[in-house]
C-alpha cells in the first residue's frame, strides 16, 4: 500500500465540511417539497461519517449539496476552506474534480472501456496545470485497492464488487479532500460488502475523509460516526460506541467458510 | 481539456461502437463520394474543351448566322439564317486582315462505296480549311482552287470512314457514291479524335463547296464561315472588319442589330466553359444535398448518442467536466465523424471517378481543391448538425443525468 497522501498537511486541523442551516425546497408546480430544513454539518478531517434514514429523508439531497452537484437553498457551505455555495457553475465543476471523489451504487463505470481507461477519467478534467502522468496515477490508484492485475479488464469482466473498487479508484486518483458514496454497497451482497468496507475502513485509516450514506446498519457500524436524518433534519449525531473492523469481520468470515469446507 | 486529449476522447468513444460509427458516417461517405465524382465528371468534360479548343486550329474565327444578343436570347440560327456562299467569298476577296476564308456546308449523306455502307456528315468547304483547322492528310492531297471553281467530285475522308469502307486498302484513287453521285478519293485526313462531347471528329468527309452545294445540299444559306488570321493578334482587329463587310452585303441599317455572330477562339471556349462551370455546379449542387442528407444522419444518431449516454454525461460533469467540456466533446465527435466520413468519401470518390471514366470513357479530373472543399463541407456539416445534440448534452443537470435510467 502506498504513503497516503489525504491528510493534505496544510490546515491540518481545519474540518473538512462545515455546513450550516441548508435548506433545499424542490417547487413542483405549486407544491414545495422541503427537501432538507435546516441542516447543520461539520466533519472532521480523516473522519468516517456514516448518514442513515428512512428514504425520502433527503439523504441523497444532502450528498448532492455536499458533492456540489446542487446549490442548497439557503444555509451555507465551507469545504475545505472555501464557501462553495458562491461559487459558479465552472468553479462547482472544478471544486468536484479537485477535491471530491464520487461513489455511485449503481457504479458508473464507462461500458467497454478498461479498468485504466475509466480510472483516468477525472484526470481529464484536470485544470490545475500541474505535471502528472495520467496513466501511472491511475495505475497507482487501481493498485491501492488490489486490482493492479485488472488494468486491461473491462467493466462487465469484472464482478461487481470488483466494478466498486474500480469506481473507489476513479475516486481516489485525484487525492481528493472527501469521498462520498451514497449507498455504495446498495447493489453489492454481503460478503462484497464487507470487502469493500474493509477497503474504505483502510483508506480512512490512511487518512481520507469519507462520507458514506447507508441505509445498512451494519454498514454503518463501520464508520466512526453515525448522522441520521429524518424528514430534513437531522435527530442524531452520536460516534459509534463499539466501531466494527471490516477487515476482522471479513477474517472470521473466511474461517467459518473453511470450516464448512473441511 | 488539450484538444489533442479531446480528439483522443472523441475518437475513443467513436471506436467503441464501431458498426454504429460505420452506418452514421454512410451519409457523409456517400454524400463527399457524389461531390467528387460529380465534379470530376465536370472538371474532366471542362479540360477536354479546353484541350479541344485548342486542337481546333490557330487563330480561328467562326461566323455563324443568328445575332447573339437580341433580347438577351439567341434565336437560334436557323430563324434568320442568311449567311451564304457569297458572303464567305466576299470576305475571302475583300477582307485584308483575313489570311484563310472556307465556308461550311453540312450534308448529313449516306456513303456507299469499298467494302459498304457508311452514314456520315459531308462538309463542303474551301482549300483554306486545311489551314483554318490545322488539319493536314495523312495520304493523298487535299482538293486545290481548281478542282473547287471546276465543283470537281473530289472528296478527302476522314480515319474513321477510311476504315469503314476500306479495312487494310489504300482509299486514295477509290471510289465512293455520295447520294449516288460518284466522287473520287484524293486523301485521307490525318487522326483528330473524340471531341469534348464524345463525337468523332475522323467520322467525316470533306469535298469542295461548291460541288456540295450543287450537287448534294441544293441550298446556299450555310452553317458557318470559317477564317483565321495570320497571327493571334490580328484576330480582334478581323472580326471587326468581318463585322463591317458583312454589315454592309447584308444591307443593315445603323440601328439595326448583326444578323450573324462573329466569334473567336477565346470566346468559344468561355461559352464552353460556362456551359461545363454550370453543368459542374449543378452536379456539385446535387451531390451536396446527399451531403446535407448525410449531416442530417449525424445529427439522428448524435441525438439518440446523446440521450442514451446520459449517464456517461452525467458522470462526466459529476468528476468535474464543465458543460463547455460537454459541449466540445459532442462537437468534436461530430466533427471527427463527418471528417472520417469525408475521407473514406475521397477515396471512394477517386476510385469511383476512375471507374466510371474506365466503363463509359468519360474523362475525369480530381483536382486537390476539390478534395480539400468537400472535406471542409463535410467538416462544416459535422459541425453544424452535432451543434444541436451537444448543446442538449452540455445543458444535463448532473443530478438527473446520473439517476437517468
Ligand atoms: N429533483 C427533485 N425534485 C423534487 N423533489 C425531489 C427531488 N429530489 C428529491 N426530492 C424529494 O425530496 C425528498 C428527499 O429525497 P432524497 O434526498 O432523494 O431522499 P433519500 O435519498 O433519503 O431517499 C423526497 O421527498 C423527494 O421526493
Ligand atoms: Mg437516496
Amino acid at each position: 500500500m502506498t504513503e497516503p497522501s489525504h491528510g493534505r498537511n496544510h490546515h491540518d486541523d481545519s474540518p473538512v465540511i462545515v455546513a450550516t442551516g441548508l435548506e433545499r425546497v424542490f417547487e413542483i408546480g405549486q407544491n414545495q417539497v422541503r427537501a432538507l430544513r435546516g441542516v447543520d454539518l461539520t466533519v472532521r478531517r480523516g473522519e468516517m461519517l456514516a448518514i442513515m434514514g428512512a428514504s425520502g429523508s433527503g439523504k441523497s439531497t444532502l450528498m448532492n449539496i455536499l458533492g456540489c452537484l446542487d446549490p442548497p437553498t439557503s444555509g451555507t457551505y465551507r469545504l475545505d476552506g472555501i464557501r462553495v455555495d458562491e461559487l459558479d457553475k465552472d468553479e462547482l465543476a472544478d471544486v468536484r474534480n479537485r477535491k471530491l471523489g464520487f461513489v455511485f451504487q449503481k457504479f458508473n463505470l464507462l461500458a467497454r472501456t478498461s479498468a485504466l481507461e475509466n480510472v483516468e477519467l477525472p484526470l481529464l478534467y484536470d485544470r490545475s496545470g500541474r505535471e502528472m502522468e495520467p496513466r501511472r496515477l491511475a495505475t497507482a490508484a487501481l493498485e491501492r485497492v488490489g486490482l493492479g492485475d485488472r488494468l486491461d479488464h473491462q467493466p462487465n469482466e469484472l464482478s461487481g464488487g470488483e466494478q466498486q473498487r474500480v469506481a473507489i479508484a476513479r475516486a481516489l486518483v485525484t487525492e481528493p479532500s472527501l469521498l462520498l458514496a451514497d449507498e455504495p454497497t446498495g447493489n453489492l451482497d454481503s460478503r462484497t460488502t464487507i470487502e469493500v468496507c474493509t477497503l474504505l475502513q483502510e483508506l480512512n485509516e490512511l487518512g481520507l475523509t469519507i462520507v458514506l450514506v447507508t441505509h445498512e446498519p451494519e454498514v454503518a457500524q463501520y464508520a466512526e460516526r453515525i448522522v441520521e436524518l429524518r424528514d430534513g433534519r437531522i435527530i442524531w449525531d452520536q460516534p459509534v460506541a463499539d466501531r466494527r473492523s471490516a477487515a476482522s469481520d471479513l477474517g472470521q468470515l473466511r474461517t467459518k467458510d473453511e470450516g464448512r469446507a473441511a | 481539456m488539450k484538444s489533442t486529449r479531446l480528439v483522443a476522447v472523441a475518437l475513443r468513444s467513436i471506436l467503441r461502437n464501431k458498426m454504429r460509427t460505420l452506418l452514421t458516417m454512410l451519409g457523409v461517405v456517400i454524400g463527399v463520394g457524389a461531390v467528387i465524382v460529380m465534379v470530376a465528371i465536370g472538371e474532366g468534360a471542362q479540360s477536354q474543351i479546353h484541350a479541344q479548343i485548342d486542337n481546333l486550329g490557330t487563330n480561328m474565327i467562326v461566323v455563324t448566322p443568328g445575332s447573339s444578343s437580341q433580347g438577351g436570347v439567341n434565336q437560334g440560327a436557323g430563324s434568320l439564317n442568311r449567311l451564304t456562299v457569297e458572303d464567305a467569298e466576299a470576305l475571302k476577296s475583300e477582307s485584308f486582315l483575313l489570311s484563310a476564308v472556307s465556308p461550311s456546308i453540312v450534308a448529313p449523306t449516306q456513303i456507299v462505296g469499298g467494302q459498304g455502307n457508311w452514314r456520315s456528315a459531308v462538309f463542303g468547304v474551301a482549300t483554306d480549311y486545311q489551314l483554318i483547322r490545322d488539319w493536314p492528310v495523312s495520304s493523298g492531297r487535299y482538293f486545290d482552287e481548281g478542282e473547287v471553281r471546276s465543283m470537281r467530285k473530289v472528296a478527302v475522308i476522314g480515319k474513321t470512314v477510311a476504315e469503314a469502307l476500306f479495312p487494310g486498302e489504300d482509299p486514295v484513287g477509290q471510289q465512293v457514291r455520295l447520294r449516288n453521285v460518284p466522287f473520287e478519293v484524293i486523301g485521307v485526313l490525318a487522326e483528330k479524335g473524340q471531341t469534348a462531347e464524345g463525337s468523332d471528329q475522323d467520322d467525316v468527309v470533306l469535298a469542295p463547296y461548291t460541288t456540295v452545294k450543287n450537287r448534294l445540299s441544293g441550298r446556299s444559306f450555310i452553317a458557318q464561315i470559317l477564317a483565321s488570321t495570320a497571327s493571334p493578334e490580328g484576330v480582334a482587329a478581323a472580326q471587326v472588319e468581318i463585322g463591317s463587310i458583312l454589315r454592309e452585303r447584308h444591307g443593315l441599317a445603323d440601328w439595326e442589330d448583326d444578323d450573324f455572330t462573329v466569334r473567336n477562339q477565346t470566346d468559344l471556349a468561355a461559352t464552353a466553359e460556362e456551359t461545363t462551370e454550370v453543368m459542374t455546379l449543378l452536379l456539385a449542387a446535387i451531390a451536396s444535398i446527399s451531403l446535407v442528407v448525410g449531416g442530417i444522419g449525424i445529427m439522428n444518431i448524435m441525438l439518440v448518442s446523446v440521450s442514451e449516454r446520459t449517464r456517461e454525461i452525467g458522470l462526466r460533469l459529476a468528476l468535474g467536466a464543465r458543460s463547455s467540456d460537454v459541449l466540445r466533446q459532442f462537437l468534436v465527435e461530430s466533427t471527427v465523424l463527418s471528417v472520417l466520413g469525408g475521407l473514406i468519401g475521397v477515396g471512394l470518390g477517386i476510385a469511383g471517378a476512375e471507374i466510371l471514366g474506365r466503363l463509359t470513357g468519360w474523362a475525369t479530373l480530381i483536382s486537390p481543391q476539390t478534395v480539400l472543399v468537400s472535406l471542409g463541407f463535410a467538416a462544416s456539416v459535422g459541425i453544424f448538425f452535432g451543434l444541436w445534440p451537444s448543446r442538449r448534452a452540455a445543458a444535463l443537470d448532473p443530478i438527473e443525468a446520473l439517476r437517468y435510467e
